[in-house]
């Protein structure tokens, strides 16, 4: 019998799993897809967001804000790629100039720091290539860009490192609430447990409904992203965002953690929670309208495009709490944007709460530091090269286009929670997400996940289930 | 970190830098080393197992590994240098090349000159925008080509293949041959991007049809491709709408373009094109920086090795010359102020290859290769020197996917010492 069951490793999941980790506690993390940060917490824009929009006295607000607060620090202690970049939010429209002013008020009164208006020249001098149309904007330098997968990985091997379990593959069905406590039926058998969190993203309804007769519907609403290549990077040095509107922060422009550049997302809601496929009209409308804040953005360096679901709920506001039908069922859903910068703090005030309600002590080996993957990028060429000498295989680039050493993709293979599939690896190591998108190196990342997972190429697959690269020998 | 020096270093062990490396050793350089990042001399010849190479070069025909040895034993006879399994990192504006494996760690290596020889890549998915999931079984057809050919798999059973780039054409053979149904190759544009015998040979003779002005709309399979939509597209390359046909099949093949890998060339600081995406160069093939030379498809995408041979010997054979002078000490600064011709692309011709000319360093005859930019029939292939016309070649048809060239004879450009232009266009009459 688990005291803690989390349903989903997506970010929230996975942040509850590593703050809960800080308690002696025997805790489960199920999550149906062969690894985490397979679906929302996979494909978002990767903002660390400054905490003015939220609407004041939300709990989203009070979470965003902490959150953000939370990441610089807790980028070294995680050791995940994190950059305080600060944002814009661009006003083209004299007559939208007062939304603007709305915003900054906000932000103020949700206790974001360092927040100002910049006029025309203000803005054009921080970003050469903002629209022409500028009038003025509103500036958080708190704001930042944050590897999803990385955040994503870097709570689920923290939380992994220190005793929490995770069961991949694992698809709950049904939940039976007993006296005390609750059976989890899944695809691989009965769960036992005293508490369930729900942070199932788009699916959170259907985990809540499964004990609770006050039902809840979480909408899946579709974003689409190009990525560029890093050819571009310094196009923008902030993150570019438009005016709010009622479909939420519209489509931004911005650079990531990794020098890419990234245009999105739409926002188009849809009724399958699998629908993460772009469409022609979803990736149109991202062209067309990412050229309102920005001049000259170039849209023909596009390397990938793609789609995530956000776990919207009508009132737009996090879900977090025992739900009042279903003692011992701790909900965290509708966690959509800023789902990933509050995720420190959701993780936090979920684990706090389980923690006084099972009355949980402190674990006493708990480490809070964990080292990522080794970038041998960082280290200087005497280092690299006594790296190289120890390790023969950090001098093997397999991944071109990223400069990606066999070294690093054994190290994703080898640690707490390693990666089985191409995906897996490209989450941990940026191998195959550079501008030939994996063309030159999936042959070669497949036969080394063949030689260590002592499987044969058959079945290596992109990410897991059926997702097979190869059908037959020759 | 250790330090190497040698007279050229080759980026590239595939059949420019091979083809380069003999020509700058007949020339008297001695001290050349090639750096190849795979496990084997030959590039991309290596997977090339079909035939139709060598009919040029040596007059019979090969198949890509064939041609690829007749190369590395040549370079091997003459003791030329080179590492395998070593990545070039990083080469700095003062030739200085940093290179990795895993025997030697990150080494510098001191060049006098450098020949650019890192060939091409494939166009992605990506670049396209394809809509869709993005499930397992959307390769690019080199690697396609590199699991059937060298790992010994099949990466699907029912094919659809976007794109009748060559290597499309050719994978549609390979994997029709290995027992795979290919249903159809889509083709965006009104033509194929390919050789007209690699149609007839690879599609036509197996009765696979290609539908031109048609392209992939909708991808179908989350976790792996469960069919396709392709529709005829206008004249802009929008798509038709009531024109869509679905296609079930488990792989998706794309051969959607060529692109020269220019990435270490952005490090030296060499002047790219916006046509090839290769450096431009001059009739030495020598970039806008002095001592960097570029050949084969990393300079401009080849239809036929044979070409890429000829043409990377002629780099090669420069780059010894440029070291020979260096060597001497002579003064650069004479070169800088040569005369210096352009050759301006225009009127259905997209680009040339060399950009310009120096006529005092020209060979007695010069290649200047191109290609057009849609199909022709029955025109003139002209050239003319600023405004007279000094070359009107009948063509009965040109083709995107082919490359063409003329031939410039030094004592003709002689004649003309105020030529500042050379115009090559296509011309009804």
């Amino acid at each position: 019998m688990y005291d803690v069951v989390i349903i989903g490793a997506g970010v929230s999941g996975c942040a509850i799993a590593r703050e809960l980790s800080r308690y002696e506690v025997r805790a489960c993390v199920l999550e149906k897809e062969e690894d985490v940060c397979c679906q929302t917490s996979k494909a978002n824009s990767g903002i660390v967001h400054a905490g003015y929009d939220a609407a004041h006295g939300s709990m989203m607000a009070e979470l965003n804000v902490i959150g953000n607060q939370k990441m610089e620090a807790l980028s070294k202690e995680l050791d995940f790629a994190f950059v305080k970049n600060g944002s814009l939010v661009v006003c083209l429209d004299i007559d939208a100039l007062p939304n603007l002013y709305k915003l900054y008020e906000n932000g103020i009164a949700n206790g974001v720091k360092e927040l100002r208006i910049l006029n025309q020249e203000e803005v054009r001098e921080l970003e050469p290539n903002i629209s022409d149309q500028v009038i003025a904007a509103l500036y958080a330098s708190t704001a930042g860009i944050v590897c999803p997968f990385g955040l994503t990985i870097a709570f689920a091997e923290n939380a992994a490192m220190n005793g929490i379990e995770f069961c991949f593959d694992t698809k709950v069905e049904e939940i039976e609430k007993l006296r005390s406590g609750f059976i989890i039926r899944t695809n691989k058998g009965n769960v036992v447990t005293k508490y369930v969190v729900n942070a199932a993203g788009v699916y959170s309804d259907e985990i809540h409904n499964m004990v609770s007769e006050n039902k809840i519907h979480i909408t899946p609403r579709r974003g689409d992203y190009c990525l560029l290549d890093k050819a571009t990077e310094g196009f923008v040095k902030q993150t570019i965002f438009q005016l709010p509107d009622k479909f939420g922060k519209g489509v931004l422009v911005s650079p990531t953690a990794h020098g890419n550049t990234i245009v999105g997302p739409t926002a188009i809601d849809i009724l399958d929670k699998e629908g993460s496929n772009t469409t022609a009209e979803g990736l149109n409308h991202l062209i067309k309208t990412a050229g309102n804040t920005v001049k000259n953005l170039p849209i023909r360096q596009v390397i990938t495009s793609f789609a995530g679901l956000r776990a919207h709920e009508e009132h737009h506001e996090f879900i977090i709490g025992e739900v009042e039908d279903a003692e011992g069922f701790i909900d965290c859903a509708a966690i959509e944007s800023p789902g990933l910068t509050s995720s420190p703090a959701i993780g936090e005030k979920v684990a706090t709460l389980l923690a006084n309600k099972l009355s949980l002590h402190k674990n006493e080996r708990f480490n809070g530091t964990r080292k990522g993957i080794l970038n041998p990028k960082t280290l200087s060429p005497q280092e690299r090269n006594a790296l190289i000498a120890k390790n023969p295989e950090y001098g093997n680039i397999i991944c071109r286009c990223e400069s990606i050493s066999e070294g690093e993709i054994l190290d994703a293979i080898h640690r707490p929670l390693g990666a089985k599939s191409l995906d897996g690896i490209k989450r941990r190591t940026r191998a195959g997400m550079g501008r030939c998108q994996a063309g030159f190196c999936s042959p070669k990342t497949m036969q080394i996940l063949a030689r260590e997972l002592n499987l044969d190429a058959l079945e290596i697959t992109k990410c897991g289930g059926e997702s097979k690269l190869l059908l037959d020998r020759r | 970190m250790k330090q190497l020096i040698y007279d050229i270093v080759i980026v590239g062990g595939g059949p420019a830098g091979l083809a380069a490396a003999i020509e700058a050793l007949k020339e008297g350089v001695e001290r050349i080393l090639i750096i190849e990042r795979d496990r084997e001399l030959g590039g991309i010849l290596n997977q090339c197992i079909h035939n139709g190479f060598g009919l040029h070069t040596f007059k019979e025909e090969l198949t890509g590994p064939e041609y690829a040895q007749r190369f590395m034993e040549e370079v091997k006879e003459k003791h030329i240098e080179y590492k395998l399994n070593t990545m070039v990192m990083d080469i700095t504006p003062n030739k200085v090349v940093t290179a990795m494996n895993t025997l030697e760690g990150m080494f510098e290596i001191e060049a006098k000159a450098i020949i650019l020889a890192m060939g091409c890549r494939e166009r992605s998915r990506g670049a396209l925008n394809i809509p869709g999931y993005r499930p397992a079984g959307i390769f690019s057809a080199g690697t396609a080509q590199r699991f059937v050919n060298i790992e010994g798999y099949m990466p699907g059973r029912e094919v659809v293949i976007l794109g009748s780039g060559d290597i499309g054409l050719i994978m549609a053979r390979r994997m029709t041959l290995e027992g795979a149904k290919v249903k159809v190759v889509a083709e965006i544009m009104q033509y194929s991007g390919g050789l007209k015998r690699n149609i007839v040979q690879c599609l036509d003779d197996y009765g696979i049809p290609l539908k031109l002005s048609h392209t992939v709309v909708e991808i179908k399979g989350k976790e792996r491709v469960e069919g396709v939509t392709i529709a005829e597209v206008d004249k802009t390359g929008k798509p038709i709408e009531g024109t869509e046909e679905y296609y079930t099949c488990d792989t998706l093949l794309l051969s959607v373009g060529l692109i020269p890998e220019n990435e270490v060339s952005k490090q030296i600081g060499v002047e790219l094109s916006n046509v090839t995406s290769g450096p431009t160069v001059n009739e030495s093939l020598e970039t806008s920086v002095p001592g960097v030379f570029a050949c084969g498809n990393v300079l401009h995408v080849h239809d036929l090795v044979d070409f890429v041979s000829e043409e990377a010997a002629q780099a090669g054979k420069n780059a010894a010359k440029y070291v020979k002078r260096v060597q001497k000490d002579l003064n650069t600064l004479d070169e800088e102020l040569m005369h210096e011709i352009l050759l301006i692309p225009t009127q259905g011709v997209r680009y040339t290859v060399p950009q310009t000319i120096r006529p005092e360093c020209m060979e007695e005859e010069q290649v200047i290769r191109f290609r057009v930019g849609d199909v022709y029939r029955n025109r003139y292939v002209s050239v003319y020197f600023d405004n007279e016309r000094v070359l009107h070649k009948k063509r009965p048809i040109v083709a995107p996917g082919e490359m063409e060239n003329v031939y410039l004879k030094k004592e003709d450009i002689l004649k003309y010492p105020e030529l500042s232009q050379i115009t090559i266009k296509l011309e009804e009459d």
